[in-house]
């Protein structure tokens, strides 16, 4: 019997293996990791009959494409692109049936970054601390794929699940207004800073990464100087370095930290945030705890 | 005396999941985080993700409701806080070859020989306070003020695995190579993290460790 197992054709400018993460295991400074956007992951997952944390491929911007051995049933997901099986074209944000030796191909996002290469069964790269997520901050879990890369399968549950008439697929943000909860450090900013952080413009950064969302526009000013002792941080967590640009902490955010979070985007506003291409405007606004 | 038992706690809300207790000093904190790992132990918080000590600080993270947040939120100041116990914590002995590059500067700013620092920072007890940085590395306090030095001024891009160093009040041991800006003392042997293994870390917040001095060879 043909090995149920992927072959890298093209990795893309970055592709990773990617479940729902590690968490945990942040007291011994192991960082959570795990798709950007779980529910593009979750709903390909449960498209595709398996458990919704099943690992997937995650690219960034420039898709990625792979061959399969043994026949495969794969889903892409999350940001739009053109699908091709053999160059032939496919459904995105459906089942397609891959025969073996078939080029599932996922092409650059047409929106948003990152899109999902899920397939039945699940992406069986070994597990790391209960996870199989690639962590790009501390390097746990698998390497971000290169061109000949050998990527084993799991074994599909068992037929596909009904589909569904239509499936909620969430374009990715023209722009991004993301809840702010202020604090646990807002006290360490001035009035003009936590003003502009409720008004004013910002802008993606191209400096983004699975670490954080990175802010370019105005500079939040700090009300006091010093150094904060190093505290746990939690995701979308908008920490202030010292050259006052906010940075929204992502999956692969370090677990502890000693610049000032002046506030929590919470968790279910980060996937629009993680899809976000450079230069998208993007305001935060406070809302109560 | 610590005034761990009457220590005054500010519980800051984090996101609409976490909270963040803040407790006086590194005492008040120790206390702090075994209580949690005790009340955890025994069943009585709520379901939590995480709990994540920082220097004076414990994160309570992954809170599953609004109710369950808010009625710890609420009885967190009052509780009493014993001591933390060292009959309740995990010791460690690190060995350590004691032939750091910068043990010259070090020996210098202590005032001692250079081959007379690793007895002397061996012969402090020591405790993680918290991890960080790496997966994991361990912020270990122990050492007396005096002997407490500034990180240095320009960090190198690559500290070997093994690498015993020291920065402000901590000591640290890099678990991987990685970019550091730390005194680097010493190295040892042991491998402190290998997910591969559990336990995975060695550093566990809370634990005592003590630094044992071995002879040069192959560390």
């Amino acid at each position: 019997m043909t090995p149920r197992r992927l072959t890298v054709v093209r990795p893309g400018a970055l592709t990773t293996v990617q479940d729902l993460g590690r968490p945990g295991h942040a007291h011994l400074g192991v960082p959570r990791s795990g798709a950007l956007d779980p529910a593009a992951l979750r709903l390909a997952n449960r498209l595709l009959g398996n458990a919704e944390g099943a690992a997937a491929l995650e690219t960034t911007l420039t898709g990625c494409a792979v061959r399969t051995a043994a026949p495969a049933t794969a889903l892409v997901a999350g940001a739009p692109c053109a699908v091709t099986v053999d160059g032939r074209p496919a459904p995105w944000g459906a089942p397609v049936r891959l025969p073996a030796g078939a080029v599932l191909d996922a092409g650059p996002a047409t929106a948003g970054l990152r899109s999902y290469l899920a397939f039945a069964g699940g992406v069986a790269a070994p597990p790391v601390l209960g996870s199989r997520s690639a962590d790009l901050l501390s390097g746990l879990g698998p390497a971000p794929l290169t061109d000949g890369d050998v990527l084993p399968l799991g074994a599909p549950a068992g037929a596909l699940p009904p589909a569904p008439g239509a499936a909620p697929w969430p374009g990715p943000p023209a722009r991004l207004d993301l809840p702010l909860v202020l604090g646990p450090r807002a006290d360490w900013f001035t009035r003009d800073a936590l003003r502009s952080l409720d008004a004013a413009e910002f802008t993606v950064s191209p400096r983004s990464n699975r670490i954080g969302l990175r802010t370019d526009g105005p500079v939040l000013d700090r009300a006091r100087d010093g150094e904060l002792a190093s505290e746990g941080m939690v995701l979308g967590a908008v920490q202030v370095p010292p050259d006052g640009r906010p940075v929204v902490f992502l999956a692969d955010h370090p677990t502890t930290g000693g610049y000032p979070v002046i506030g929590v985007v919470p968790a279910e506003a980060l996937p629009p945030a993680a899809q976000a291409r450079p230069g998208t405007p993007l305001r935060f606004h406070a809302v109560h705890p | 005396m610590s005034a761990a038992g009457t220590a005054v706690l500010r519980v800051h809300r984090v996101g609409h999941t976490a909270l963040l207790a803040e407790a006086p000093d590194a005492a008040a904190t120790a206390a702090l985080h075994a209580e949690l790992l005790r009340r955890r132990e025994a069943g009585a918080l709520p379901p939590l993700a995480d709990i994540v000590p920082g220097a004076t600080t414990v994160l309570l993270d992954g809170f599953t409701s609004a109710k369950e947040r808010d009625g710890l939120a609420a009885e967190l100041p009052a509780w009493q806080l014993p001591p933390a116990r060292a009959a309740d914590t995990p010791a460690l002995t690190v060995p350590v070859r004691y032939d750091g590059p910068d043990l010259a500067e070090v020996a210098e700013r202590w005032g001692c020989a250079p081959d007379e620092v690793g007895a002397l920072h061996a012969s402090f007890a020591y405790r993680v306070d918290f991890c960080g940085f790496a997966p994991g590395f361990g912020y270990l306090t122990g050492l007396p003020e005096r002997y407490q030095l500034p990180r240095r001024p320009t960090p190198r891009t690559r500290v070997p695995t093994g690498a015993v160093a020291l920065a402000g009040p901590y000591t640290g041991v890099y678990p991987q190579p990685s970019p550091g800006g730390w005194q680097l003392i010493g190295t040892t042997p042991l491998r402190l993290f290998d997910p591969g293994r559990d336990p995975a870390a060695l550093l566990v917040p809370g634990t005592r460790v003590t630094f044992e001095p071995v002879d040069g060879g192959a560390a």
